[in-house]
């Protein structure tokens, strides 16, 4: 009689205990996801602080570009007022697509190219637009072990239970955007 | 990634014991020669002393004592952005803990290394013939060579294997040294001791002989086989950072059509440079430190399908044959990284006199010069030993105040 007791009594202690360990566990990973969106978010905010002072600066000297520049503000503003990282990824793709074409135009103007301030402001674009791909890279693969976690059993039940849900990944919406589109002028 | 780091560590323990071992036997062979049981203990405790003293110097500061041997200036962002944001890209890449600090040396040799003995106190250094030759894309490939070097921890390994290979060569120059003038009679104790141990003694010495000279022999290419497998994972682990082999074999290409050598390496310091800062010998031999640059660059050429360790691996096979170059516990884990394309910026043909004058600028900004310009549109350099406070423009003959600070 009493030992059947100590069993059951054990067996629940050990459930509550690998309960606790699996919560503990899916709080780090959510943790964790969410420390390598703020990586991402870093570099589109300075993304986002960069454009005008570009754009302030190649107007003086592309007079004939009003679309490319009326194109890259209306995809700021839309990736500024993005939510979530699906939203975000597509927004900030439009983003980068726009910003490659100007970067293609800009070559047209030699005198431009030769601005000083126009210089480092390209390097800074480059560098950042490399942090956010470099930054996609960690971010996506937490999330692909958080997503696993949450589905798999028995981790599946403590996570649905207390809500935790799945996180999106990051995506290039179209991968041509990283290629050097052809544009005969 | 972490697998990989622990198998490494076990390596250089297991590297470092053997080492260890050398040093050891060499001491109690020296010191039996001399001076029978009491002189093995004796020659031991010397051993171990030289050995402790060099590691807590090259622990504490290993890192500030190579920099400073190689005149390397500390930068910021300001002086070189690009280098700055290169690195910056690079360690999100590897997630390292900690921004490494950055140095720029003043050799028009191009050639790059890193230091420090964690990746929370790293540090890189290029030269500022690396910078005047680079592309972004080719800077990009070297550093993120560099980086994977730190987050191998392949730094400590040479660090404290260097150390090694220091005691054990400096205590066969001891012996040998010793030798020679106790042979010509300078000291007649250790002469009269063996004599009375009769010929024990002489065996004794004979080995002893044979063991300081072929001992630093041994741990040499014991060190510099190593150093090679090294290059060849912070190869791949560099492709794997940046995704993109182009880069680092451009860079090698370019690196490899220099060929004055770097002032400020020696033997010791060589396997961290990203190229064997030496030259001269064509080919590999047992005391290469690093494996031919030739073959590093057909290796990476030959990365078509992906950026992973294992398309390193398999690109290996392929073009220099025979098993692999990787440990296994690298290939362990199965995972795709895609190649990227070439950016766009990189692709455009930057003037390589323009480039030269802009790293020209940066170290005689690093190196404390003012710069002055003129109303006629001259930039003026004023060495930091410049006396006076006025400047005559060499081109339109204006005199200019100089602001001090």
């Amino acid at each position: 009689m009493w030992i059947s007791f100590a069993v059951i009594g054990g067996i629940i202690l050990l459930i509550i205990v690998a309960v606790i360990s699996i919560y503990n566990s899916l709080v780090r990973l959510r943790n964790q996801v969410d420390n390598a969106w703020s990586q991402i978010d870093v570099q589109l905010k300075r993304r986002h602080d960069l454009i005008p002072n570009l754009v302030e600066t190649a107007k003086g000297y592309m007079t004939h570009e009003r679309e490319t520049f009326e194109s890259i503000t209306k995809a700021r503003s839309q990736a500024m007022g993005a939510q979530g990282a699906a939203e975000a990824s597509k927004a900030e793709g439009m983003l980068s697509e726009a910003l490659s074409k100007f970067m293609l135009v800009v070559e047209n103007y030699p005198e431009l190219k030769a601005n000083e301030n126009f210089l480092s402001l390209q390097e800074t674009l480059t560098s950042t637009e490399n942090k956010i791909a470099f930054a996609r890279q960690g971010y996506n693969d937490q999330v692909l072990f958080f997503n696993n976690k949450i589905q798999m059993f028995p981790s599946n039940v403590i996570a649905n239970s207390f809500n935790f849900t799945k996180r999106d990944f990051f995506e290039i919406e179209n991968e041509a955007e990283r290629e050097v589109p052809k544009v005969s002028f | 990634m972490w697998e990989q780091i622990r198998v490494n560590k076990r390596n250089s323990v297991i590297l470092l014991s053997t080492m260890a071992f050398c040093l050891m036997a060499l001491g109690a062979v020296m010191g039996l020669a001399f001076g029978g049981g009491e002189g093995a203990f004796f020659g031991v405790m010397i051993a171990t002393v030289i050995w402790l003293v060099l590691m807590v110097v090259s622990f504490s500061s290993g890192d500030q004592i190579l920099l400073a041997s190689s005149k390397a200036k500390l930068v910021t962002h300001e002086v070189h952005p690009q280098l700055f944001n290169v690195v910056e890209e690079m360690k999100i890449a590897a997630n390292l803990p900690k921004m490494p600090k950055i140095y720029i040396i003043n050799d028009p040799s191009p050639n790059a290394f890193a230091t420090g003995r964690s990746p929370e106190r790293a540090s890189v250094a290029v030269t500022a013939g690396l910078l005047a030759r680079l592309n972004r894309d080719e800077l990009q490939g070297v550093i993120a060579h560099e980086m994977s070097h730190i987050v191998n921890r392949d730094i400590l390994f040479i660090t404290l294997a260097g150390v090694m290979l220091g005691s054990i060569v400096l205590m066969s120059q001891v012996f040998l040294r010793g030798m020679f003038y106790s042979s010509m009679g300078s000291t007649r104790r250790y002469s009269s001791r063996s004599s009375n141990q009769g010929g024990a003694g002489i065996v004794f010495l004979v080995i002893a002989l044979v063991a300081a000279i072929l001992a630093p022999i041994f741990v040499q290419i014991l060190y510099f086989s190593l150093s090679r497998r090294r290059e060849y994972l912070a190869d791949a682990g560099a492709v794997r950072l940046s995704r993109y082999p182009e880069g680092l074999v451009s860079a090698l290409e370019k690196i490899s059509q220099n060929n004055k050598p770097l002032e400020a390496a020696n033997k010791v310091t060589a396997p961290m440079y990203i190229s064997n800062p030496f030259r001269g010998k064509k080919g590999v031999n047992l005391y290469s430190t690093h494996p031919p640059i030739e073959e590093r660059i057909k290796i990476l050429r030959h990365m078509s399908r992906g950026a992973s360790f294992k398309d390193y691996s398999d690109s290996y096979s392929q073009t220099v044959g025979g098993a692999s170059v990787m440990p296994a516990s690298a290939l362990k884990t199965v995972e795709s990284v895609e190649l990227r394309k070439a950016s766009a910026h990189a692709k455009r043909k930057e003037s390589r006199k323009k480039q030269q004058r802009q790293v020209g600028d940066i170290m005689r900004m690093v190196n404390g010069f003012a710069f002055l310009s003129c109303a006629c549109g001259l930039k003026m350099k004023i060495p930091p030993n410049f006396k006076g406070d006025k400047v005559k423009c060499p081109r339109c003959g204006k005199v200019s105040v100089i602001s001090k600070g």
